[in-house]
């Protein structure tokens, strides 16, 4: 967190300074390791047996908060009978179908619940081969869906409830096998697993921080779904001082999936229809609405939005033109959308602010799509790898592409900075920051608004005359921002008023006043009342020490301006606070209302004693007690019925490429990650021709890709190369000297990079058995000041079957000293390599 | 004004002693307390970009993350970074000894310190801003003079090049810039502070490690960070600079370090050089024949 987001560790350090204990978790020692308390170095790919055994210390030394486990999560939940558990089917859970690689989720559900709607619902629908679908992240923020209240046993004594079944999951692990699995020695482990629950409590609460050291994995999400049931254990959500924060990468990271870049969600977590199943309005929220908390309201979302998309064209008799929405036919992600382009099916490409030729996961596989397309667009600040790729890259060097042959036409638009344009960054805590413009875009560099509005604004004079059925969505979408000076741009904030909505008074102030009638637009439903009363609340800088510690006065957090989800979890159930020192919302017998210091993340009037009618809908179906209202029975998931396509539970899977053997199971790997074992794509095997872990990540000199540092002289002296980071001990045993080169081997290719020996790398011993690893800074390419070879050319595409990430995080290599072989011979050194695995050769090199 | 006021010992206002009347500024300086630095090097970044210092080369220089080396004409501040060994408590203590080479440092005894087997210390330096300052003193056009906050500063446009200031710091803070010949150094953003405004490095800063204020409350808020430190057990904690009774009568820019002051590329007990003007002045000599040598040569190399 120190290295890649110095300005938000500036609390963390403030938190030290009052008492606070940090603890930090990583397979090398950073900067944040160097302010921690305490430093726990780990092996990469490891962590769900680190927090695995977390979880197993607060269950079997009974530290979770016992009253909020049985009244705020599904704990007390009972499973059905045939549910049968990896320590059952030796790492795999029931339902799993070896054909598909894929599960059937129906013995997850909860007893005398009907059947969950399938996890795999869409996945049967989506993609072309079993193992490349589509996954929960079409579920929305609130997951998936429940049919019906489970069963309970307060008591937690029944065999088959979530506590006991999730005692008996993480039993096996235990300080000795974090150890074997981890590295970790069981005294270090034991100091952390005190920390912790010591922290925990009525009294006191513990945060995570996570980044993309937990999600770039093949079990990604199941890394976070651990973290989830340790915090959920511990009663660490919805509480001050509590929580799961993940730190995004970039300033609005968090903004582009609220207002998605992503092909599988629309605005406010809506999942993007399908283009089979879901015809019309009513089918379409029929099969993804909740019928019971807040997503049962999503009709009123959705109509709203398509009302702001395409104003009175929207109407009661055309489905709010419901049909105008693009529908999925399959997997179109961006690891998926590489292939097609490889394949040709894909001719086109835009490239906003990314730099894929050196920043994704197997570069090479990237710059082979992008020079297999009809045409390019890199709208950027400099002229970044993935705008010359087709002149200097790589393959033109060892002469596996010529660039007289490649037909993609590559159209540079130099982009405005943000410092050149206003508009909002939406940041990790979920707040809205408004930023202004402090001077003009130099040149012919414009804001990405201006581009889309302009391009959208031609498209559609292009289209006037058309009487096509197919240009119809286009034709008719409200397209109508005031643009102001010379360069015409577009109002920012007339785009920020669209997504707050408006209704028949004016602006909107807050979602619940959303309808399904027509009557009211809104362009993404968490975000309204950012602009309520025509007021830009994302602008607020109202100074902290003129408010109240929570600071609502401070830019705008969706929903809301909610400062802490799921809140109402921070009182007792009869709406009691915890405790004085942990009080944030309360529930008030005088005002018949929840107060505290933030708005509540629950109805405001509804007491804590409310039970639901038989039958009630949306949030009127869930009670006063419970807290978590997007979910549909309104508790924190520790065992999730519905929702993952890779188990209800999380388990230890060893990353795709690892070293050691899984130790817990005869399964492996997670059976359902999305593989893709084909020419440029090959996979180390685990035998010792790949023997070493790497692991890749950022340095704070550099951003990401290197598209807007690399240019810049100040910030390439700091950091003026690519390097790699190993310990004295694998420095010795390969013979790398400090400073010297060492070339990075894997089944894809070899890089070269200065070595940096250093104590901050330690080998890690498990079981007698000593692993090394291998860090890598991602930053580097051939363009700019500072520069390198990428280190996104080693890793191969392989990816969580949920969400689509790929596992950059951990994955083998071998290391020796020396520079790399270049042009033709790089791919005989590569080959031979790939000979001694026992790799297939690449067909027709 | 340079010949007339002390050379060293005990003195409160720097200013007033330069000459500047009664109701002139406070002195002002920087703490810079490295127990929170994290090393982002946005001080670096941020000096460069307010006052326009140059690049001064992409050189990987195997020194930790550090490849800014030293303090110089390019470079006002810099950030070291130091790795060292210290005890691993989870390899020394109790009974968890593996039986296999320890991570951490063997030859150490095994502490009940807390620790991580790895400590890495990071220090933003810069110029001391001293209150003898032996550059100001050796200064022959007036370049380096004594602002009214009671900082030192070299005025571009005056200065000669004749580099006497260079070897006369006892930090070796200032630098000649290359293809220039003039010395530079951190002037605690003479032009800010003139606005009301805090240096750049301490407004970029993001853990509030450098602080800038009135030196008097600085000397107070590092003591008590101190005592605090001590309390908390960090027992290593020092102020480097603080006192005015050291052998430069104490700096405008000091420092609270976790080790020794040589760790941190720091002379351990600098005094101000023009106690021995008679040494000095061999150097100086030296130095203005070189001068004298490089402004030859620039006017050889302008007649293209
Ligand atoms: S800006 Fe502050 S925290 Fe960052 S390196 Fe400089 S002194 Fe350290």
């Amino acid at each position: 967190m120190a290295e890649c987001h110095p300005v938000g560790f500036q609390w963390v350090i403030e938190a030290r300074n009052r008492g606070a204990k940090v603890i930090h978790v990583d397979p090398r020692f950073t900067r944040t390791s160097a302010m921690a308390n305490e430093y726990v170095p780990l092996r990469a790919g490891t962590d769900i047996a680190f927090l695995g055994g977390l979880i197993n210390y607060v269950l079997s030394n009974e530290k979770d908060f016992r009253e909020y486990l049985i009244a705020y999560t599904n704990a007390p939940a009972i499973l059905r009978e045939e549910f049968a558990d990896t320590e059952d089917l030796d790492g795999l859970f029931s339902g799993f179908d070896p054909e598909t690689l894929s599960y059937d989720p129906e013995t997850w559900a909860y007893e005398g619940a009907e059947a969950a709607p399938a996890a795999g619902r869409r996945s049967d629908i989506v993609g072309d081969s079993p193992p490349e679908h589509s996954g929960p992240d079409q579920y929305g923020s609130g997951g998936a869906t429940i049919g019906a209240k489970p069963k309970v046993d307060p008591s937690l004594r029944h065999p088959r409830c979530v506590y006991q079944v999730l005692k008996r999951h993480f039993s096996r692990y235990t300080p000795e096998l974090v150890e074997e699995v981890c590295g970790v020695p069981p005294e270090h482990f034991r100091r952390v697993a005190e920390a912790i629950t010591e922290n925990s409590g009525r009294e006191r609460t513990t945060a995570f921080c996570y980044s993309v050291g937990w999600t770039q994995h093949t079990v990604g999400v199941q890394y976070i779904r651990t973290a989830s049931i340790l915090q959920a254990l511990l009663g660490n959500i919805g509480r001050p001082g509590g929580g799961i924060l993940a730190l995004r990468g970039h300033a609005s990271i968090q903004g582009s999936t609220d207002i998605p870049t992503l092909y599988n969600i629309l605005p406010g977590y809506i999942p993007m229809p399908l283009a089979e199943h879901e015809l019309d309005l009513d089918q379409f929220v029929q099969e993804d609405a909740g019928q019971t908390g807040f997503w049962g309201n999503m009709r009123a979302y959705l109509v709203s939005m398509l009302k702001a998309w395409w104003g009175a064209a929207a109407a009661e008799d055309n489905d709010f033109c419901f049909d105008y929405l693009p529908r999925l036919t399959g997997d179109h992600g961006t690891y998926q959308t590489v292939l097609n382009q490889i394949s040709g099916e894909c001719k086109g490409y835009f490239l906003v602010g990314e730099n894929p030729a050196v920043g994704s996961a197997n570069a090479k596989l990237q710059r082979l799509g992008m020079s297999n397309l009809d045409w390019l667009v890199v709208r950027d600040l400099q002229m970044i790898e993935s705008a010359t790729f087709w002149k200097d890259g790589p393959e033109i060097e060892s002469g596996e592409l010529r660039t007289e042959e490649i037909g993609t036409e590559v159209f540079f638009l130099p982009a405005a900075a943000h410092t050149e344009k206003e508009g909002a960054f939406t940041n990790t805590q979920r707040l809205l920051q408004w930023h202004h413009k402090a001077v003009e875009p130099p040149g012919e560099a414009r804001s990405d608004l201006w581009f889309f509005y302009h391009l959208g604004r031609v498209i559609q004079r292009k289209l006037e005359g058309s009487s096509e059925p197919r240009d119809r969505p286009l034709r008719e979408l409200v397209w109508d921002y005031p643009c102001e000076g010379e360069i015409r741009e577009p109002s920012a904030e007339a785009v920020l008023a669209e997504i707050n909505g408006r209704g028949p008074d004016g602006p909107l102030s807050m979602y619940t006043q959303l309808a399904d009638d027509g009557s009211t637009s809104c362009g993404c439903w968490i975000y309204c009342g950012v602009y309520a009363d025509g007021h830009n609340h994302a602008a607020n800088r109202q100074p902290g020490s003129e408010q109240s510690w929570v600071a609502p006065g401070w830019a705008w957090a969706w929903p809301d301006n909610r400062r802490i989800l799921y809140n109402r979890a921070s009182a007792d159930p009869a709406g009691r606070p915890w405790s004085e020192r942990k009080r944030y919302i309360w529930w008030s017998d005088e005002q018949r209302r929840w107060v505290g210091a933030d708005k509540p993340d629950f109805e405001p009037t509804k007491a804590p004693d409310y039970t639901p009618e038989p039958g009630a809908k949306a949030q009127d179906a869930l009670a006063g007690d419970n807290p978590f209202i997007m979910q549909t029975d309104g508790r924190a998931w520790l065992f999730a019925p519905a929702g993952l396509l890779d188990g209800p539970l999380p388990t230890h899977y060893e990353p795709h490429e690892s070293p050691v053997a899984n130790p817990l199971y005869g399964q492996g790997q997670n059976p359902t990650r999305q593989v893709f074992d084909r020419k440029y794509n090959r996979y180390n095997p685990p035998d010792g021709v790949f023997p070493y872990v790497f692991t890749t990540y950022r340095l704070t000199e550099h951003h990401t890709a290197g598209g807007m540092s690399r240019d810049l002289p100040y910030l390439s002296e700091l950091q003026p190369e690519f390097f790699c980071e190993v310990s004295p001990e694998l420095a010795t045993e390969r013979e790398l000297e400090h400073l010297g080169w060492a070339t990075i081997v894997s089944a894809r290719t070899a890089i070269e990079a200065r070595v940096l020996v250093t104590d901050r790398i330690r080998p890690l011993r498990m079981r007698g058995r000593t692993v090394h690893q291998v860090g890598l800074p991602y930053h580097w390419g051939p363009n700019g000041l500072s520069t390198g070879d990428a280190a996104n050319e080693l890793l191969s595409v392989v990816l969580d079957p949920n969400v689509h990430i790929q596992e950059a995080k951990a994955a083998t290599c071998d290391i020796v000293p020396g520079r790399r072989p270049r042009g033709e011979s790089l791919q005989r050194y590569v080959d031979s390599y790939r000979r001694r695995a026992g790799i297939p050769e690449e067909a027709d090199r | 004004m340079s010949s007339v006021y002390r050379l060293s010992g005990l003195l409160a206002d720097p200013a007033g002693e330069a000459g500047y009347r009664d109701d002139h500024p406070e002195r002002v300086g920087f703490f810079t307390d490295t127990s929170v630095c994290i090393g982002c090097k946005a001080c670096e970044v941020a000096c460069k970009e307010w006052n326009l210092v140059p690049e001064q080369g992409l050189d990987l220089l195997g020194q930790s993350y550090d490849n800014t080396g030293a303090l110089g004409a390019d470079s006002w501040r810099h950030v070291a970074f130091i790795e060292q060994r210290v005890p691993d408590p989870s390899v020394t203590s109790s009974g968890t000894d593996l039986g296999m080479p320890g991570i951490g440092a063997p030859e150490q005894p095994a502490a009940a310190e807390e620790g991580s087997g790895m400590r890495w210390l990071m220090s933003s330096d810069v110029c001391k801003h001293c209150t003898h300052a032996a550059c100001l003193d050796v200064c022959p056009t007036g370049s380096l003079f004594r602002t009214e906050f009671g900082t030192v500063v070299v005025q571009e446009d005056i200065c000669n090049g004749c580099g006497y200031c260079i070897p006369a710091c006892p930090y070796g803070v200032i630098g000649q810039r290359e293809g220039d010949g003039r010395a530079w150094k951190c002037t605690l953003c003479y032009d800010r502070l003139g606005d009301g405004l805090e240096p750049a490095c301490a407004k970029a800063c993001p853990t509030d490690s450098i602080q800038f204020g009135d030196l008097d409350e600085l000397r107070e808020r590092a003591d008590r960070r101190l005592a605090e430190l001590h309390q908390d057990g960090v027992g290593e904690a020092r102020l480097y600079g603080r006192d005015p009774d050291d052998g430069v009568g104490g700096d405008g820019a000091f420092f609270l370090l976790l080790d020794e002051p040589e760790v941190y590329g720091l002379p351990p007990d600098p005094v101000v050089t023009t106690r021995d003007l008679p040494a000095m002045w061999k150097h100086a000599a030296a130095a203005a024949a070189s001068v004298a040598a490089t402004v030859v040569l620039s006017f050889l190399g302008r007649r293209r």
